[in-house]
């Protein structure tokens, strides 16, 4: 049994979107009453993006507009091929496709702000790329396939095998999802120090199809957190919803209460902590692999 | 047959005719383009037609005249080198080739030759078919190329001498000798070839003749001779202990369980495999490829894709199965995967356009090493695939790099700022040519990928941690020149575009392949390479990435081409409006702001190299003796491994 499947790629390229917005509200709630304020309603966010979609839109370019929508295009592409239980490795590759769109957006502004912003995401990618494609191995070695559909239908759940692979995933996840104290290229908080960061020189409509596309790729980003606890059995469904929760409220509390780094101990926190989860879970799942 | 001696004399012909013709005359530019149309003809009808056989053909078993003719050959190399470094005092350069020819001439004079059994000295399987058209193909293009750029150089570097005839002259040998190398399955034979090329690149290297560029000539010679007399000792062995002159024969008894001398045939293949390392680059090997960008684009761009490095992983693919699960493809595996990382991570810190290139083609070409090394059939169906892809792609950036160069004189990628606006064509051709260098769905990518499963299958958990960090090195590089292309630079103009039609059709060629591969590659997969594993290894090698995949892939890059219209109607009926960029308030235009004396100053964005961590300074002589210990330890446990 498996619920990766076509229909739900379609449900995802529809529902994603409220799904991502919901969730981001959620995350402003929660972030509030941590502060000890009441917070914006949750649906605050679709408040937003829909009064960015009907503002004049400023560009300092036309090329800017082409790039936001691969952005957008291409994380839309990863999470459907994602939920349509596809290639794990490929759905990565066309993530970082479309990470490399949202840099060049910035790129292509040829703005400070924005220039700097690029080079940070792109150093953050650079921090995370590993991780990433080390958990697709891992789900390979425990499972026997890079196929999503099949992972989630092995008879026992990825995380029992790969422990180290969940920790560093979740660690990236913090960069992933642009929070504190790992968010150098930009992030949601007012007092982001470059300005908007890669958005400096976004605005209106082009702004709002960029925060769509982030909520697409959270919610992408939670499925792969699911796909960790997700076995051919029907309670990992709803399993893999509260660990997505628990997992999303510890990146709040992370965001929360942590400041922002340097880059250099992004960096370099970054590939340590992958050697240590993921590379040592790897050695240990190749030796076992040998000995059977 | 008389195709094939066709083929490999063909370019000896050409060069000779080059070397005679007047400089700058219009019948040699005829003549090249001629001889570059015909080759390439003959290479893909030649290819066609041998695959549509579906044999692997065999000829010449009695060569005794030949020979020695091959012998004269060598020593006449050897007489070139001895003038060259008596000449530039660089005396072991001379030393290294007499002993090396001294060698091998001993061993076919005392007649050790003739006790082994008589085998064919051409062979032509579809891995040679494969190469033979990368260096037909792609190295002719760089010819056609050639012509244009160097009537621009000689112009724009007057101080060095207009040495035109002999450049064409040695390019065409060095096809020539390339063609020889693949077809040919005598030892002794590939050996001659072998020097060619070292030779070739050598006089390519020094051509214009500064201090730096005889330095670094003399570099890439005596590591190239270095590898070179590791080919002689192990062929010398191979016919002292084994009896065998045949490549394919070695590879077959090395991998023969019940052979006893099969421990023995892995001392000629870490020998043959040492001079493989050599020719292609590999740390701690790589300084010759580094050096080789002070030659003229065209000499670049030959030596990173179709030829000389290419030789190497050649060989290193051909003796692929003999180096499975032993000693030998455990040292060669670890020092591709070293080199593969390290060069990305160098290459981070690099400014110059061509130096960036150069240090991806050693860290690619160390991926291709790494399958080689792993030698299973999937590690050797990704690293054929690297092979193909890589010549295209990386032929093409050196070529549009060159032309970037002769138009706005500079080859820095910081100068590359904004590019797309200054040499909008030049700019759309290198962002082809960097896309198919390292992002889905294209052709490195794609092969990349297929590696990344083969080292996770043979369970080689060092070769995946490479790859995977090595990943991310190569990711941060590439975006970071894609980034500066794209750079809108707002009020800036431009330049005159002084690329000749004739290396607009190289260009347009070479970007049309990267593309068109893409879609085409399981074709090639399918009629080329599966049937080549078949050979080498007996066993049927499906489709290593699924065919689910490809078809997904094909999706992606329909996608990325109808971007244009999508970002159309996305934005479709949406208001909106030019505006400058943010500068905190402060900008007078999109250029410039206002400084704290009230006046307006240019606003310079320059890239990140992080050099504090990954300049050469740091880097290059940790990974050059991280390399050459593994390298003697691996290297000394292989053989007297191989002996006990």
């Amino acid at each position: 049994m498996t619920v990766f499947s076509w229909q739900v790629a379609l449900a995802y390229i529809i529902l994603a979107p409220f799904i991502g917005g919901f969730m981001t509200g959620l995350d402003r709630k929660i972030s509030a009453r941590m502060q000890g304020r009441r917070g914006p309603s949750v649906l605050q966010p679709f408040y937003d993006v829909s009064k960015l979609m009907q503002k004049e839109t400023k560009m300092v370019n036309h090329l800017q507009q082409f790039m936001v929508s691969g952005f957008l295009v291409f994380v839309a592409f990863t999470g459907a091929l994602f939920f349509w239980g596809g290639d794990l490795l490929l759905v990565f590759f066309s993530l970082t496709l479309a990470g490399i769109f949202y840099v060049l957006t910035a790129s292509c502004a040829n703005a400070p702000f924005s220039s700097l912003a690029a080079q940070r995401e792109l150093l953050q990618m650079m921090a995370y790329e590993p991780m990433v494609l080390l958990a697709a191995i891992g789900f390979y070695l425990a499972t026997g396939s890079f196929q999503v559909r099949e992972i989630a239908a092995a008879s026992m759940s990825g995380i029992v095998v790969l422990p180290g692979f969940f920790l560093g995933f979740v660690f990236i996840l913090t960069i992933k999802l642009r929070k504190s104290p790992f968010d150098l290229s930009t992030g949601q908080h007012a007092h982001q120090e470059i300005v908007q960061g890669l958005n400096s020189d976004l605005s209106g409509f082009v702004m709002g199809l960029v925060e769509i596309a982030h909520w697409y790729e959270n919610v992408f980003l939670f499925g792969v957190i699911g796909l960790f606890i997700l076995n051919g059995q029907v309670w990992s469904i709803p399993v893999a919803l509260l660990v997505c929760f628990l997992v999303y409220f510890l990146e709040i509390l992370v965001d929360n209460v942590c400041a922002r780094v340097k880059w250099k101990l992004l960096f370099q926190s970054a590939w340590i902590v992958t050697a240590c989860t993921g590379v040592i879970n790897l050695m240990i799942l190749s030796i076992v692999h040998l000995a059977k | 047959m008389e195709m094939i001696g066709f083929l490999i004399l063909f370019p000896f012909f050409v060069a000779l005719l080059m070397a005679c013709m007047r400089k700058g005359s219009l019948l040699r530019r005829y003549t090249l383009y001629a001889a570059c149309i015909i080759q390439i003809v003959c290479d893909v009808y030649f290819s066609v037609t041998t695959l549509a056989s579906g044999k692997t053909l065999t000829f010449l078993e009695e060569t005794h005249g030949l020979d020695q003719v091959i012998l004269i050959g060598e020593w006449v190399l050897v007489v070139l080198v001895c003038y060259y470094s008596f000449k530039f005092r660089k005396y072991y350069c001379a030393l290294l080739s007499v002993l090396q020819t001294g060698l091998v001439t001993w061993m076919e004079k005392v007649g050790y030759v003739e006790q082994c059994p008589t085998t064919n000295h051409i062979m032509i399987d579809k891995l040679a078919i494969i190469m033979c058209l990368i260096v037909g193909v792609v190295g002719c293009l760089i010819c056609f190329y050639a012509m244009g750029y160097m009537r621009e150089y000689v112009h724009h570097h007057s101080e060095v001498a207009d040495r035109r005839s002999f450049f064409f002259a040695v390019l065409f040998v060095f096809l020539g000798a390339m063609h020889g190398l693949i077809f040919s399955d005598n030892m002794l034979w590939i050996y001659f070839f072998w020097e060619i090329t070292s030779v070739c690149s050598f006089l390519l290297i020094g051509y214009s003749q500064t201090t730096e560029a005889i330095n670094n000539s003399f570099k890439a010679l005596w590591m190239n001779l270095l590898g070179g007399l590791g080919f002689a000792v192990g062929i010398i062995y191979a016919v002292l202990q084994l009896k065998v002159v045949s490549l394919h024969d070695l590879v077959l008894i090395a991998t023969d369980g019940n052979n006893d001398l099969a421990g023995f045939a892995l001392v000629t293949v870490a020998f043959l495999a040492f001079a493989g390392l050599t020719k292609s680059a590999q740390m701690p090997f790589s300084g010759w490829l580094l050096g080789a960008m002070v030659a003229p684009t065209p000499t670049s761009a030959l030596l990173h894709s179709a030829t000389m490095v290419k030789a190497g992983v050649y060989l290193l693919i051909r003796l692929a199965p003999a180096m499975a699960g032993n000693s030998v493809g455990l040292m060669i595996a670890t020092i591709g995967g070293l080199t593969f990382f390290m060069a990305s991570c160098l290459a981070i810190s690099q400014s110059d356009g061509k130096k960036v290139l150069a240090y991806s083609t050693i860290s690619n070409l160390g991926l291709i090493t790494a399958c080689a090394g792993i030698g299973q059939e999937e590690a050797v169906w990704a690293g054929i695939l690297l092979m193909m892809f890589h010549a295209v792609s990386k032929s093409l950036l050196f070529l549009t790099v060159g032309a970037v160069e002769n138009s706005s004189g500079s080859r820095n990628i910081e100068d590359m700022h904004g590019l797309i606006i200054k040499l909008p064509g030049l700019a759309y051709v290198m962002i082809i040519g960097i896309a198919g260098m390292f992002l889905a769905p294209f052709g490195m990518l794609v092969s990349k990928w297929a590696a990344l499963k083969a080292y996770v299958d043979a369970g080689n958990v060092l070769l995946v941690v490479f790859l995977v960090y090595g990943s991310a090195t190569t990711l941060f590089y590439w975006t970071k020149w894609l980034g500066s292309l794209v750079a809108v630079h707002a009020h800036s103009d431009r330049i005159e575009d002084k690329t000749k039609p004739t290396q607009w059709m190289s260009l347009s060629i070479l970007a049309t392949l990267v593309v068109v591969l893409c879609v085409l590659f399981p074709m090639a997969s399918t009629y080329i390479i599966e049937p080549q594993l078949q050979d080498m290894y007996g066993t049927q090698v499906g489709d290593v990435l699924g065919r689910g995949n490809i078809y997904i892939m094909v999706m992606m890059l329909i996608l990325l081409f109808i971007m244009p219209v999508m970002a159309r109607i996305l934005t479709l009926g949406k208001k909106e409006k030019l505006s400058s960029s943010y500068m905190g308030g402060i900008n007078v235009d999109n250029r410039k702001f206002v400084d704290s004396l009230d006046q307006p100053k240019q606003m310079y964005l320059s890239n990140w190299y992080i050099t504090e961590w990954f300049g050469e300074a740091k880097m290059l002589k940790l990974s050059l003796a991280v390399a050459a210990a593994i390298l003697i330890i691996l290297m000394t446990i292989a053989i007297g491994g191989a002996l006990v």
